[in-house]
């Protein structure tokens, strides 16, 4: 059975909110999945359903291809960390591990594994209540690893970390992937996926907005354009508009050029005799491109409120 | 693109059955130091305030405080003490006598009276005033016995070995309604009869006392137990006392058929430690075939609260008045096990672990039944053999009981521990927040418990506290048998409405009510 993550059609309503509106995505292994959206997009409440804590209204979500609930030992089938806060203040991180390892018939042996696996030897003695938030999600994902899972779902692992703790967990995610687990990473900030994800599934207000490569999104958002580095902004200006480009200065000594490749437009620069210091393809932000995205999602938004005004 | 290959765990994944949660659950309950504390506490409270805050009464008494209180033959503590005429009887054979009055007198007022008092002695036949023929295996003190007797309200009876009792003719002897008694002896069997006219016998029952000697005594006796006055069996809110009585019988057409037996009447007060053995007009008169016996004491088993004998009587389970309090921290501990959980999003992590709620919520019943278990089980049993001894060192008598009903104490101490623990379980899976559930567990043992209380309620709303409500289970405590051919103060610590598997019975009942509940509400609410 592949390890996989499959959510098809789910609903999900909470009183008058609807939290999950036709929520469908699949997660696959060997890559990072990003699971982003705004706070309230549904990402939290879709992975309650993925671990059956959560029943949907409507709608199904299998791991490796059965309901959460049939899975036997499913700490080896899938590690989740959902709220990394989640814990016994006064139980030291060790014996928080060691009673889910018990729950599983594992031993304290892989509990120590783990703690070294997600850094935490120097801690794992101390009691969990006065841990930071970056040391409870080091000791939430060492939880997540017990069962030696192929698949891992986080939520908002980045959240707390300081600088070292975001590289490393990046680095963390990245080797998993590598080792052809399936991982699905909820953000609600697109930048912290950077260089992270291979996959990203785009939330907003309970359903699907894209589920798309991060290449192929970045590559969208990118379009052809060619960036120039240059002190003779005018000039240049001049003689790649009459080269038929379309150019836009963005910053003091820069433009971005649209409508011809970088080959061209070394020539026509060179032609004209004016000199710059860079030409490069325009690469485009993972943050760029989520907002290009949503902000056709947004829009519509603000059209329907409007609508809704009289 | 490359294309990695999914991956395989190196290591086998463990076992995920009931025993694995189960362990899972204690390692929970172990490692959150708080909790440990707390439960060993709640035992030691049990002990130390029984053992030592509680105030289980002192003998004032001058020379030895406890006497030698005979036993019967079933073990327990008896009061053997009633005016015996009798002569020896050393062969099978039979004793009939006619019964034509049975008067008594008593003192109202209560207090102390000796052989000469005479005011405020009124005209009354207690309940359980008796007279009538006895063959006894000795005069010793506890010695078997046989007897057929009239008794004051309760018509003829047939009774033996202090605990027996069997109903003849009712009604009351006078001497326009006498009443016939007779005793057959057939080795050792012996048979009771009764009779209105002396012609008609009906047989009023058979018993076997094992191991009668061939010479024995038979004879008539009379004899009248100490009276509760007031409201019975609320006298004691009411500010009441025990009254001494006697009675007197009058017997005629007396008869003892088989031999050899000696020939002449003797009579004797036999017995001690009766409230009072010296009443006025205690012995007999025996004229033109008519005997006049007045006697004062009774045949009977002590029961508890010490009212029918004239030194303080206690049980074994006087020393587990604090298992209240040790059980209040149980369940606040049991309930919060599963609060302390909701409250952190902890059961979100558990129930991930074990999708399999039920068997989750059995496990944590489990683990806090054990934990209650298997703490009460030290505490109940200092509290109940180390307590005993603390009595009897306060010169209380405490009633003789088998090895087999200590342990019953001492094991259904424990075992109400663990299923008041498996109830708050439930009851904080139920409510979920800590405060409810604690403030409701609390709510549910010692308000019933208050209300139990006959200083607080009348009689009838306590027994029915612990008749229907979960400190039914507190029926375990009861070591001793209530008679009801015995005047007691039948009521809480002592004594129970229920039998203790039934009091126990009825908190299990309330424990699986809640824990269906609880299970099926864990199932379907998402966590």
């Amino acid at each position: 059975m592949e390890a996989t993550i499959e959510v098809a059609g789910l609903h999900k309503r909470f009183g008058p909110a609807l939290a999950l509106d036709g929520m469908s995505f699949v997660v696959r292994p060997g890559k990072v999945t990003g699971f982003v959206g705004p706070n309230g997009a549904g990402k939290s409440t879709t992975m309650r359903v993925i671990l059956g804590l959560d029943a949907p209204d409507a709608g199904r979500a299998l791991v490796s291809g059965q309901p959460y609930a049939r899975l036997r030992h499913p700490l080896s089938h899938i590690g989740a960390l959902l709220d990394a806060s989640a814990l016994q203040p006064g139980r030291t991180a060790r014996n928080h591990l060691l009673w889910l390892a018990h729950s599983q018939g594992l031993t304290a042996r892989r509990v120590d594994e783990v703690i070294e696996q997600a850094g935490l030897m120097p801690a794992a003695r101390r009691k969990a209540g006065g841990y930071s938030l970056g040391m409870r999600q080091r000791l939430g994902i060492a939880a997540a690893m017990l069962g030696d899972p192929p698949i891992l779902m986080l939520d908002e692992p980045f959240n707390g970390l300081d600088p070292e703790g975001i590289v490393w967990m990046r680095g963390f995610l990245r080797a998993l992937a590598g080792e052809g687990r399936a991982i699905l990473v909820s953000s609600h900030l697109m930048s912290e996926l950077q260089d992270t994800a291979d996959h990203l599934v785009v939330v907003g207000r309970g359903r699907v907005i894209a589920d798309t490569g991060v290449a192929e999104l970045i590559a969208a958002a990118s379009g052809d354009r060619v960036t120039v580095r240059t002190r003779a902004r005018a000039e240049a200006m001049t003689a790649l508009t009459h080269g038929g480009a379309t150019v836009a200065a963005t910053d003091r000594d820069t433009l971005t050029i649209a409508g011809l490749p970088a080959e061209q437009v070394v020539a026509l620069l060179t032609e004209a005799g004016v000199a710059f210091s860079e030409v490069a393809a325009h690469r485009a932000t993972l943050e760029e491109a989520y907002m290009e995205m949503t902000r056709e999602a947004v829009e519509f938004r603000a059209q329907s409120v409007e609508e809704a005004t009289p | 693109m490359t294309t990695i290959a999914p991956y395989r765990a190196p290591q086998r994944a463990g076992r995920d059955g009931f025993w694995q949660l189960v362990h899972a659950e204690w390692t929970k309950f172990r490692t959150v130091r708080g909790w440990l504390v707390a439960v060993v506490l709640a035992v030691v409270l049990i002990d130390v305030l029984g053992l030592f805050l509680v105030d289980v009464g002192t003998n004032q008494c001058n020379g030895p405080c406890v006497p030698a209180v005979p036993t019967g033959p079933g073990g327990e503590a008896v009061l053997d003490s009633f005016y015996f005429v009798h002569q020896s009887l050393s062969a099978d054979g039979s004793l009939t006598v006619r019964v034509t009055s049975l008067t008594g007198k008593y003192q109202p007022q209560g207090g102390p009276i000796g052989p000469h008092t005479t005011r405020g002695l009124t005209r009354f036949v207690v309940p359980w005033a008796k007279a009538g023929i006895i063959i006894d295996q000795s005069t010793k003190q506890g010695s078997a016995y046989a007897a057929m007797m009239v008794t004051g309200q309760h018509g003829v009876r047939m009774q033996y070995n202090y605990t027996g009792d069997i109903a003849g003719l009712p009604g009351r002897v006078s001497p326009s309604s006498p009443r016939w008694l007779r005793l057959t002896r057939s080795g050792d069997t012996i048979t009771g009869y009764d009779s209105a006219d002396g012609s008609h016998w009906t047989k009023v029952g058979t018993v076997r006392l094992a191991g009668l000697p061939a010479a024995v005594q038979a004879g008539l006796f009379a004899t009248s137990p100490v009276y509760f006055q007031g409201n019975f069996p609320s006298y004691a809110q009411s500010g009441g006392g025990t009254s001494p009585s006697t009675a007197t019988g009058v017997f005629d057409h007396v008869s003892l058929r088989g031999g050899p037996a000696t020939g002449t009447w003797s009579g004797q007060f036999t017995g001690a430690n009766a409230r009072l053995d010296s009443m006025p007009g205690v012995g007999f008169q025996h004229a033109d075939g008519r005997f006049t016996i007045t006697g004062t004491g009774d045949i009977a088993p002590i029961v508890g609260g010490g009212a029918n004998v004239n030194f303080v009587t206690g049980t074994i389970a006087d020393h587990l008045v604090a298992v209240i309090f040790g059980l209040v921290v149980l369940v606040v501990i049991g309930a919060m096990f599963v609060t302390a959980e909701y409250r952190r999003g902890m059961m979100r992590v558990t129930l991930a672990a074990s999708p399999r709620r039920g068997r989750v919520l059995a496990a944590k019943s489990v683990v806090i039944g054990l934990v209650c278990f298997v703490l009460g089980l030290p505490a109940a049993a200092i509290a109940v053999i180390v307590g005993a001894m603390i009595s009897r060192n306060h010169g209380v008598y405490v009633l003789p009981v088998s090895w087999l009903t200590e342990l019953q104490v001492i094991v259904g101490i424990a075992a109400l521990l663990a299923v008041a623990g498996v109830l708050a379980v439930a009851v904080g899976t139920i409510l979920r927040r800590s405060v409810l559930a604690v403030a409701t567990v609390i709510a549910v043992f010692v308000l019933p418990y208050i209300l139990g209380d006959t200083s607080v309620v009348a009689p009838d709303v306590s027994e029915w506290m612990f008749r229907v409500t979960p400190i039914a289970a507190f029926a375990v405590q009861q070591s001793v048998p209530a008679y009801p051919q015995v005047m007691g103060q039948y009521g809480p610590p002592e004594y129970f409405a229920l039998p203790p598997w039934a009091g126990l019975l009825v908190l299990c009942g309330y424990a699986a009510v809640a824990l269906t509940v609880a299970c099926s509400l864990l199932r379907t609410r998402d966590a």
